[in-house]
């Protein structure tokens, strides 16, 4: 047994952060945040060169094919850095999809582009309030052609191509899904940007109107496999929480030894010392879950439902925890525009929402769990 | 990362496997599955003479205190063949609870500390489970304050002579030995001034009275020194070294990771998926379903955090201060599981009898237990202390004692 990273996945997240230090300064996310800038575009076009795009993507469509556990790593340092990239919906979600479900045709059209930073994807499931579940899918697809509302959908604006959750079928259940991939740029799509709690990662709204669009794996599939893609993703957003986790602890410790008041150091002060010692735990704890997510997603073992589930829900509390502390233990300067940390507590908050809600997933958690003790 | 067995470690588990199998006294398998924190008792045996059992057999045939030397009664193992141990011992594990103290801290500080005719006298017994041994630090002036404690130990000739009180010990009605933390010197700060020994518990002048707990149960005594005579060879480290050696005890204490600490989380888990409530089966209740998530990620947090703990350890790094998160998760978890499980019970939960209670009151059982946890060992305050100082390096808290003589330091009722 080995429970832990690499000496070469370490030295991977070693460059990764050296990297995102220089080119994702808190300074180059602010331009996204202000407004001036709907990603960061220099830093995408980075990401690429460095490999970081396609890491875990096969050689043969242009991935350096290194695997999942170093994507793990990568995504950690993401969060981090709260780098402000459409990296989660292109390379967790539509690259995830192809992956699984792409014919040899799709792949090699989509995959490189991603890997070389050409194309932007997405994963269009959401119409409106609920969370993920083939009764929330009312988008009719028929002989090809897309006709409805997709609303929030990630880094819709600028995304090149969305895979797209469609209904094909009226029984109710799972098999009325089918999955779709959609070119953008292509005309019968109308997109809307929407103001969203982070600024730094865009949502939009996309109507489909006699759209045209070819089918991403078998008719009727549709909900096997985006169960299996937010699976995936769920323990690579993970990561980017606990990343962002450990960032926000970082910095209210920082604040707790700069800060004086009271003629000595806040963090001299057991209730913020137990504050930033509650904040460790919760991060603690996510990471070690995260990390057997990692295992599961890597080795693509029967366990990866559960641990997926697991690492959401232990990685959005502990983002969302130690966020929200790490504002209070800055007292008021932690609620102003000028300090970064209102930029972690949207992350964290947007985040807790984007593949489902933490009910959501406490829900899924329970039936696998439930599952695994019946077989 | 990976889970898998090297070949070396598949053979190990399966000679284990096959062992325990063949030997383990597995007519208390079930009775011993069952029971949970609070109540770890055999309805028709004496659970420390089927331990003492247990554990001889287990000496015997070389699996006792895996990873102690051979010399020493042990078997020299690497820490995760301690973990595949663990694993395959399963439910008999509970046996070996009245052995913790002694194997994971009296033993190591020994080991550490005591002269090379002492270790090969006393640790073999000690690993074999006939001589249960103690650990005599707690005082009630002192508590958290380790430190502070009052008992006396004063040079006579070549022995000392030890008067004072020490309370909360675990096990001394039944111990056989134990290391004792006093005071050489109150003209000195309160660290500078202590000196470790060890000593028969069935010396003159030890007098051990239980104390009984909230639950009812006495696990914990207050041990009452006057005029005990310990010879000067019995001391561990040097006069006035024993704060450093206590804290070689405290270190070893870590380094029962693995062994799994309880949440109560797989009690409440099981009990939820047969419970139907007025509305239907509790598991498919959101409410509940929430709790029970939010309980599982933590109990799979902390089962993962000790499996990174052990791969450090093989790879040769020490156990540091984070795994102090352990204790403090698992102590207010499994109170909080234990009161959630009488809240479903509803009225009925306040019964607490074996006969008569739901699940034969093993949640009441796990509620009386469950404050000592979050207090035995260090506190909850105590141990967000460790995390905030020496896992984030924030400072520490201001001491008005430090540098002031011990017999100087105002305390309950002398100020």
């Amino acid at each position: 047994m080995n429970f832990d990273f690499s000496e070469d996945q370490k030295q991977l997240r070693d460059q990764a952060r050296k990297f995102l230090t220089e080119k994702c300064s808190p300074k180059a996310v602010r331009v996204v945040l202000d407004g001036k800038a709907p990603y960061d575009k220099e830093l995408w076009k980075g990401l690429a060169e460095m490999g970081f795009l396609g890491v875990a993507i096969p050689e043969e469509f242009g991935g350096a094919g290194a695997g999942h556990l170093e994507l793990c790593v990568i995504a950690e340092e993401m969060g981090r850095a709260n780098a402000p990239v459409p990296f989660s919906s292109t390379v967790y979600l539509a690259a995830e999809a192809l992956l699984l479900a792409g014919s040899e045709a799709q792949k090699k059209k989509w995959l490189p582009a991603i890997a070389s930073g050409d194309a932007i994807g997405t994963l269009a499931l959401f119409e409106g309030k609920g969370n993920p579940s083939p009764k929330n899918v009312k988008l009719m697809a028929a002989n090809g052609v897309l006709n409805g509302v997709k609303k929030p959908v990630a880094d819709g604006a600028i995304a090149d191509f969305a895979v797209v959750a469609a209904r094909t079928g009226s029984s109710g259940r799972d098999g009325d899904i089918s999955l779709f991939l959609v070119d953008l740029r292509a005309g019968g799509v109308e997109v809307k940007s929407l103001t969203n709690l982070d600024p730094t990662r865009g949502q939009a709204e996309i109507i489909f109107q006699d759209c045209k669009a070819e089918p991403l794996g078998a008719s009727g599939e549709g909900w096997s496999i985006l169960s299996q893609v937010l699976d995936r993703a769920a323990v690579l957003c993970a990561f980017e929480q606990v990343g962002g986790a450990n960032r926000a602890l970082e910095m209210g410790r920082d604040y707790a030894l700069d800060r004086i008041a009271f003629g000595r150091q806040i963090g001299s002060f057991q209730a913020v010392k137990h504050m930033l010692a509650d904040m460790y735990v919760s991060a603690t704890l996510a990471r070690s879950n995260c990390y057997y997510g990692a295992w599961a997603l890597s080795t693509n073992a029967a366990e990866l439902p559960e641990a997926a589930a697991a690492a959401r829900i232990s990685a959005t509390q502990a983002f969302q925890h130690c966020a929200k502390n790490n504002i209070q233990v800055h007292g008021g300067m932690g609620f102003t525009w000028e300090f970064d940390c209102h930029m972690y507590y949207r992350r964290a908050n947007a985040m807790a929402l984007g593949l489902g809600s933490l009910s959501y997933w406490e829900d899924q958690l329970i039936d696998r769990m439930r599952k695994k003790n019946a077989a | 990362m990976n889970f898998d067995d090297t070949p070396q470690e598949a053979e190990f588990r399966a000679t284990a496997r096959a062992w325990i199998g063949a030997n383990a006294p597995k007519q208390y398998e079930e009775e011993l599955r069952t029971s949970s924190l609070g109540r770890t008792q055999l309805k028709n045996a004496n659970i420390l003479e089927v331990a003492k059992a247990w554990q001889k057999k287990k000496a015997d045939a070389g699996w006792a205190c895996l990873h102690w030397p051979n010399e020493y009664g042990g078997r020299g193992a690497s820490p995760i063949e301690r973990v595949i141990w663990q694993q395959e011992e399963g439910a008999f594990g509970k046996l070996s609870h009245m052995f913790i103290i002694g194997h994971g801290m009296c033993g190591p500080t020994m080991m550490a500390f005591a002269r090379e005719e002492h270790k090969r006298t006393y640790l073999p017994p000690l690993a074999s489970g006939e001589r249960i041994w103690c650990q005599l630090f707690s005082e009630t002036a002192g508590g958290s304050d380790v430190a502070g404690l009052r008992t006396r130990a004063e040079k006579e000739g070549d022995d000392w002579i030890i008067n004072g009180q020490k309370i909360w010990t675990s096990g001394a009605h039944y111990s056989d030995y134990g290391i004792l933390l006093t005071r050489t010197d109150p003209d000195v700060p309160k660290h500078k001034g202590l000196t470790m020994f060890f000593l028969d518990m069935k010396s003159p002048g030890v007098e051990v009275r239980p104390i009984k707990q909230a639950s009812g149960a006495s696990d914990f005594n207050e041990v009452y020194f006057s005029d005990v005579r310990i010879p000067d060879h019995q001391r561990l480290g040097e006069v006035g070294d024993g704060w450093n050696v206590s804290l070689t005890t405290l270190m070893n204490e870590r380094m029962s990771i693995g062994a799994g600490v309880s949440t109560g989380f797989p009690e409440l888990f099981e009990y939820c998926s047969s419970l139907v409530l007025d509305d239907g089966p509790a598991i498919e209740n959101p409410a509940v379903r929430s709790k029970l998530a939010t309980w599982a990620v933590k109990a799979s947090g902390l089962r993962y955090t000790s499996m990174r703990a052990i791969s450090a350890l093989s790879k040769g790094e020490r156990p540091g201060p984070e795994n102090s998160i352990g204790k403090l998760v698992a102590g207010s978890m499994i109170q909080d599981v234990a009161t959630y499980a009488l809240d479903l019970q509803g009225a009925a939960g306040v019964v607490s009898g074996a006969e008569d209670a739901e699940v034969a009151g093993r949640f009441q059982a796990m509620l009386l237990r469950a404050p000592g946890t979050r207090v035995e060992g260090g506190t909850d305050e105590i141990m967000r202390n460790i995390i905030a100082e020496r896992v984030l390096g924030l400072p520490g808290d201001i001491r008005v004692d430090k540098d002031v003589p011990f017999n100087k330091i105002p305390t309950n009722g002398r100020n």
